[in-house]
């Protein structure tokens, strides 16, 4: 037992019921519905922007990149650019690799030592790959859900549906029936991969060693958002038409209160936003800015040209030293004896 | 501030992502579409299974419906308040909401879902004008 | 090496990777022998002029604080949370995703779960949530906050001071973060509270006033390189001339005074002799060393921003004094990354100095026409590609040699295939150790960042088991004898290293081997190495 992730799975499911109960029994659909939402993304735009601006406001006073391959040298040594890039355009490839394809990742090893004395390192990519997993279906579920808040849809947004879509399962028997409305990858590949982030924090010593319920709350909450999700589109379902009519009266700034379509849609609806709008305000405030930090890491996103181009520090300022003259002062006699030139006989 | 231009730049071109849908609308309010009951299913007053269920199930009843008819030969649904129906979409379903593009298109193009039903299914069976 | 220190075998054996069940903020800190260095002399600290000189014990319970020391470090912290963006952003974006843990040569040898860097980290991380962050203060311990007490502190002081500042885990960290950063302000900050070891401090205090880390008099010096002169008419039978605070030279050399010091850094000492009297003898190029300028290395950087400043600005204050065109500088870890990442930033611009360009070759050292110093591995292998050197392999045939890439030449400014292309030529017989463990990903030598001290050799040892391994790896394949490195604080610490897990190999500079093979003009038949050691096949022909 782990007081960290119990503690986080129970925020989660408390979240879940507050938003169920408040607007199933207690009628405060307005509130979920529209209130909360708001305050959500005017949080989370303001907290980000503060967040960055904040991070952006302490200067970078040195340049120092993590070098990652071969630098640029004589020119008969075969520099490796995007590693140990040493012009802005291989800066802007070495940050897409690292933003798009997690390329330090990649690198994983894992250490072990075998036949007891031997540390040996080998590839280990699972995290690399369902982090990536985790981080693209994500994306794609979240530019699918465009199709909840822009009327009309784009083509960009129905060939994504389509895309996501592709792989048609059916079955149909008396007790289940799957197919209809059609399945989308995204959705189980988000939700499994967060299942792999997750038992991985639970089960993998090292990891769980390191893990705070910071870790654990934002995966149980993306993992709520996915389940609601999923429940809603194929089992418990709600009127989607509703659904959008509700989401849109958001983004066009006429929200709706009328009960005839605000309770039209279930109460899982409401966890499901409620969830969605819980990350949003938790975002600015936590480990989740990643999404924004990466692009200021100074380890990552600096040229390894030091030596060529001059770097100025904004806080320079003067130290005291030990100057040649103190030094000469000191030991002018001792130099002249054993012959060293000085500057004053 | 270090780095100024692109970073204000970067956060601009976030925001402007993510409030796309406010930016999209400019505004302008997208409610519902109001779908249009031909004076046929009006007079019905209930479909196959209360509105509610129909509204949001209704593709999963029709996937049973094509189960029963193609798999299994079946073509009799029985409601549960005892009425009796031909299992069949052009017959049965566009008998009454004989108005696909009111009825069908207008939510489903609203919420950007594209029913493979017509691939197969002529969508006006008994050939009348609208 | 000391009686207590347990053998190899049992070091290997007591290492477990999988942490206890208890969690790490209720783990409190156990500060145990041969684990950490000395606490520093005051007069060192005093002499620098930094905070809180006294003499203090880590294993007692007072460590003499000024009272107000929780004020001290939670401003330090704001402050440098201000100063350094990275430090900023490395205090909120590590997702705790573990693909560092296991990066760390501390960790891989002591298996003790706070050397994982993002634990390190951590320690330093629980105090900003809780002293800067709204989460951290309203959740506190749940979201991974704490204040910081005098354990807490401690905790630092004993972690941070088993960090050598390598930046292996900032390699595959996915946003970079660099925990040699966080080493560094902890570093700081500490510093602020008279929190130092002596085996820094006191080298700072010697440079800074004698120009070197071991604080030899500029006399001295001069002795102990004409030491190295007798001994290499003695090999060669030339009688070189070493020039010494040289007004009309061409180039001023630094290197590490440990390479004047101890052996087998000497050797290294001894080539570079041999490579200017070549060069100057072929080529008329003037090489000269300063004694005010006598450091290399920079143990500043080990203590604060502030100090490696400090220390650095002789470097510069001397080129200009002397007047020469450019700076060469000698085979050195942490030295190369200050010059090659801060040294310009800091004390620069260089503009009395000329873009180096090699006279001999005409090549213009591109990659350093800023900061206006050269690495010494570049110019060998400039002058070896040109042709410039008459090279004899066959005097290094005895050896098999690998190569340790030392972190900093590698991480901090990516030398990785020069010091290569030097060795190949200089010798015949060469073994790259496992992909894993070089370049990029080499490993530490466990006693950089000023942890090179005898009382902790413990922790040295534990922190170089990674790096021996993968000697040992190759000493049982191919035979490897003798591991090279560009790096004067490896050449003291990889011995003893090698002793203690593969005591079969032996430790030396690129530049011993190029001296070694380098056909000096004039000189007798070799029947030695630079060690004295004689060339085999060779003693019986003359």
């Amino acid at each position: 037992m782990n007081v960290n992730y119990i503690f986080s799975l129970i925020v989660v499911l408390a979240l879940f019921l507050l938003a169920y109960v408040g607007v199933e029994a207690a009628g405060l659909q307005w509130l979920f519905g529209v209130v909360i939402p708001y305050a959500a993304v005017l949080i989370f735009i303001g907290g980000f922007i503060s967040r960055i601006l904040s991070w952006a406001r302490s200067p970078v006073p040195f340049r120092i990149p993590t070098v990652g391959g071969q630098g640029r040298s004589l020119p008969w040594i075969k520099p490796n650019p995007i590693d140990s890039p040493s012009s802005s355009g291989s800066v802007v490839v070495r940050m897409l690799l690292e933003i798009l394809l997690f390329r330090s990742l990649f690198r994983n090893t894992r250490a072990d030592l075998v036949e007891g004395d031997k540390l040996a390192y080998r590839l280990e990519k699972w995290l690399w790959l369902f982090s990536l997993l985790f981080h693209y279906s994500f994306l794609v579920v979240f530019l699918r859900h465009f199709r909840f808040f822009l009327d009309p849809v784009p083509g960009c947004v129905q060939l994504l549906e389509t895309l996501d879509g592709f792989l048609r399962i059916e079955f149909v028997n008396d007790a289940i029936q799957v197919g209809l409305p059609g399945f989308y990858i995204s959705g189980l590949v988000l939700l499994a991969a967060a299942t792999f982030l997750l038992l991985r924090r639970m089960f993998s010593a090292q990891v769980k060693y390191i893990s705070l319920s910071s870790d654990y709350f934002p995966l149980f909450l993306i993992m709520g958002i996915a389940f609601t999700g999923i429940i809603m589109r194929y089992f418990l379902k709600t009127d989607i038409v509703a659904a959008k009519a509700l989401v849109m009266g958001l983004v066009s700034f006429h929200p709706v209160f009328d009960p005839a379509l605000t309770k039209s849609v279930s109460g899982v609806f409401y966890g499901h936003l409620f969830f969605v709008c819980v990350l949003l305000i938790y975002f600015p405030f936590s480990k989740l800015m990643h999404l924004g930090g990466i692009f200021l890491s100074p380890t990552r996103n600096l040229p390894n040209d030091t030596r060529m181009n001059r770097h100025v520090n904004t806080w320079n300022y003067p130290v005291e030293v030990h100057t040649y003259e103190e030094y000469e002062d000191e030991y002018r006699e001792k130099m002249i004896e054993a012959g060293l030139p000085v500057e004053k006989e | 501030m270090q780095n100024k231009g692109k970073i204000i730049t970067g956060l601009v071109i976030f925001i402007a992502l993510f409030t796309f849908p406010f930016i999209y609308r400019m505004g302008k309010a997208a409610p519902a579409p109001d779908v249009v009951l031909t004076p046929k299913a009006l007079a019905a007053k209930q479909c196959v299974r209360s509105t509610d269920y129909m509204t949001a199930e209704h593709m999963q009843l029709l996937d049973i419906w094509r189960e029963k008819v193609v798999r299994e030969g079946q073509r009799l649904y029985v409601t549960t308040d005892g009425r009796a129906f031909n299992m069949s979409l052009s017959n049965t379903c566009l008998d009454c909401h004989s108005n696909k593009a009111e009825f069908c298109d207008r939510c489903h193009d609203y919420a950007s879902v594209k029913p493979y039903c017509w691939e197969c299914h002529i969508d006006n069976p008994k050939g009348e004008k609208q | 090496m000391s009686d207590e220190l347990i053998t190899a075998d049992e070091m290997l054996t007591q290492i477990d990777h999988k942490p206890p069940g208890k969690g790490w903020m209720d783990t409190p800190v156990n500060i145990r022998k041969g684990m950490y260095c000395y606490a520093s002399n005051p007069k060192s600290v005093e002499y620098l002029g930094l905070p809180n000189a006294r003499p203090w014990n880590p294993m007692e319970d007072d460590w003499k604080l000024p009272d107000n020391w929780q004020e001290i470090v939670h401003n330090a912290f704001k402050d440098r949370l201000e100063r350094f963006r990275s430090f900023k952003v490395f205090m909120d974006i590590c997702v705790r995703c573990g693909a560092c843990a296991d990066k760390c040569h501390f960790f891989l040898g002591t298996g003790d779960p706070k050397n994982m860097p993002v634990l390190r980290a951590e320690l330093l991380r629980s105090v900003y949530r809780n002293d800067f962050t709204k989460l951290g203060k309203i959740m506190g311990k749940l979201n991974g906050a704490r204040p910081l007490t005098i354990d807490v502190l401690k905790e630092w002081w004993y972690y941070l001071y088993q960090c050598t500042e390598c930046r292996r885990c900032s390699l595959f960290c996915p946003y970079g973060i660099d925990t040699a950063e966080i080493t560094i302000m902890g570093r700081e900050i500490m510093n602020l509270l008279g929190l130092n070891i002596d085996w820094i401090a006191t080298p700072i205090a010697n440079c800074y006033r004698t120009g070197n880390h071991l604080g030899i008099q500029p006399h001295a010096f001069k002795d102990m390189i004409d030491f190295f002169v007798e001994d290499i008419e003695e090999v060669t039978g030339l009688a070189l001339e070493p020039s010494f605070n040289q007004k009309d030279a061409d180039i001023l050399f630094i290197t590490p005074s440990g390479d004047v010091f101890a052996d087998p850094g000497t050797y290294s000492c001894m080539g570079y002799l041999m490579l200017f009297h070549y060069l100057k003898e072929k080529y008329g190029l003037k090489v000269t060393w300063s004694t005010y300028a006598s450091e290399g290395g920079n143990f500043g950087f080990f203590t604060s921003h502030e100090m490696m400043k400090r220390l650095n600005s002789k470097m510069y204050a001397e080129a200009r004094r002397l007047g020469v065109k450019w700076i060469l500088g000698g085979e050195c870890g942490h030295m190369w990354r200050v010059i090659h990442q801060y040294m310009d930033t800091m004390n620069g611009p260089a503009d009395f100095l000329e873009e180096p360009v090699n006279p001999i070759t005409g090549t213009k050292f591109e990659n350093a026409c800023n900061t206006k110093m050269v690495h010494i591995s570049e110019f060998t292998a400039d002058l070896i590609k040109h042709g410039k050197l008459d090279l004899d392999p066959s005097r290094n045939d005895h050896l098999s040699v690998t190569f340790h890439d030392s972190c900093n030449p590698s991480r901090g400014m990516g030398m990785l295939d020069e010091p290569r292309y030097v060795i190949q030529n200089v010798c015949k017989n060469f073994h790259d150790m496992p992909a894993n463990t070089i370049r990029e990903q080499t490993f530490c030598c466990g006693s950089g960042s000023g942890l090179n001290a005898g009382e902790n050799m413990e922790q040295r040892m534990a922190g170089g088991l990674p790096r021996a391994n993968a000697v040992k790896h190759v000493h049982e394949k191919y035979g490897v004898n003798m591991l090279s490195c560009v790096c004067a604080v490896d050449r003291a610490a990889l011995p003893a290293l090698m002793e203690y897990f593969v005591p079969e190999v032996e430790v030396c500079g690129v530049t011993e081997l190029v001296a070694n093979a380098l056909i000096l003009p004039g000189e007798k038949e070799r029947e030695t190495d630079l060690r004295m050691e004689p060339l085999p096949g060779r003693e019986e022909e003359s």
